[in-house]
């Protein structure tokens, strides 16, 4: 009967402070995370030793796919908007309200120009279709002529100068598989005297360096 | 672990019913595993979709030819890019038109023995500078911030050294240029450029692409 029955302390703990904790770093990294925004073309990225990041804003990307497709995109939305009303400025297609706003969602496109007021009436679902976006064109008939490529590198260099009052970084983002002649042309490109950009970003996969 | 403690009072003799107390008590646990669960997905995906990428300097293409440096016959070495990831290498200053190039190496990307070890071979002397700076990096002697510009000096100064000239044919992919800039990094060679192929070597990377 004297059996003396020692306390036992519950091992239950009080979770209400880690669950704050919890969900105050939750909703933290949920407002400042920016999702990666949808592309209409995939791209496998060679891999590299370059261990630099590109820089957060102020970057075009001209992305290549496997078939040599050269797509546009500039990453500030205003910017978008800016471009869209210059190309439409100069080369004389109207552009609603309505379109301007879709274009500005748009992350990078891929459509030659007289084809552009065609592709914003188009749905998104539709802009996955490879006939739809052919890529954008880099060859000139002679040489006085600005290639397309040309025309939107240099609309976006005036936008982000009126935008951030400062100037955007070039990255380019080719698959891996692309034939080198395609780089070469955006290369020769950015060089030309038009453009002038000697100093550009190329978008790799992280690869371990090896110890030598 | 999870359970809520309601200590069922059952069994009492003398029935008084009393309304059960329920315990206002909610156990977080699992919340929390949820909570602490987002959060990793919301930290690996932020810190991943941000790109690598590799900075690339051309040299500009209108400056008088005067002004650019000159090149030893010694120094230069030309690394040609062909189809399925060969490569063809001399050394020498290219030739002019109509001639051929001397000696003419195949090679591959192989980390072994490709262009690595031919070009490790040819920058013995910068990568030997080099290399009490990385021990003293990883003894955490110096920082990484201090390493890089010990490097960068060291190649700057190196002006006897090899020079690299990179030309890619047209049947080569754009992956073996990433690859041959890579090369580039991993051997510390200080000067390097990508430049067009003169018309001879052209025609005989053409010939090449045919066997």
């Amino acid at each position: 009967m004297g059996k003396v029955k020692v306390p036992r302390k519950s091992t239950n703990i009080d979770m209400t402070a880690m669950c704050d904790v919890a969900f105050l770093l939750l909703t933290f990294f949920i407002l400042t995370a920016k999702f990666k925004p949808n592309e209409p073309i995939v791209v496998d990225t060679p891999s590299s030793v370059a261990d630099k990041k590109l820089p957060e804003d102020k970057v075009i990307t001209i992305s290549v796919d496997k078939k040599g497709r050269i797509f546009f995109g500039v990453d500030n939305i205003q910017v978008r908007g800016k471009i869209l009303d210059r190309a439409a400025a100069e080369k004389k297609f109207s552009v609603t309200a309505e379109q301007r706003k879709k274009f500005q969602n748009i992350a990078s496109f891929g459509v030659p120009m007289n084809e552009l007021p065609k592709f914003l009436n188009m749905d998104f679902s539709q802009h996955s279709d490879p006939n739809v976006q052919k890529g954008i064109p880099i060859d000139t008939t002679n040489k006085y002529q600005r290639s397309e490529l040309t025309e939107w590198i240099q609309y976006s260099r005036l936008a982000y100068k009126e935008v951030t009052n400062s100037a955007p970084f070039v990255a380019i983002k080719a698959d891996y598989d692309v034939n080198y002649p395609v780089v070469q042309d955006i290369i020769n490109t950015l060089q030309s005297p038009r453009v002038k950009i000697n100093k550009f970003n190329l978008i790799t996969n992280l690869e371990k360096k090896p110890q030598n | 672990m999870g359970e809520i403690d309601t200590s069922s009072s059952g069994g009492k003799k003398d029935g008084k019913v009393r309304s059960k107390k329920m315990s206002t008590r909610v156990d977080f646990t699992p919340m929390v595993d949820l909570a602490f669960l987002l959060i990793t997905f919301f930290m690996l995906t932020t810190t991943l979709s941000k790109p690598q990428s590799m900075e690339l300097n051309m040299p500009e293409k209108d400056v008088d030819k005067e002004d650019r440096q000159k090149i030893n016959d010694e120094q230069a070495v030309t690394i040609m890019l062909a189809k399925d990831d060969k490569i063809y290498y001399y050394e020498g200053m290219p030739p002019k038109d109509g001639e051929a190039p001397p000696n003419i190496t195949e090679t591959s990307f192989d980390p072994n023995k490709g262009i690595r070890k031919y070009l490790l071979q040819r920058n013995a002397k910068v990568l030997n500078e080099i290399k009490p700076l990385r021990a003293k990096l990883q003894s955490g002697q110096i920082n990484e911030e201090q390493y890089r510009k010990s490097v960068a000096e060291i190649k700057k100064n190196d002006t006897k050294g090899i020079i690299v000239l990179i030309k890619p044919h047209k049947l080569s992919k754009y992956k073996n240029m990433v690859d041959i800039l890579d090369e580039m990094a991993i051997c510390d060679v200080p000067r390097y450029a990508i430049v067009d192929l003169a018309p001879a070597e052209q025609l005989i990377l053409d010939e090449y692409a045919k066997r």
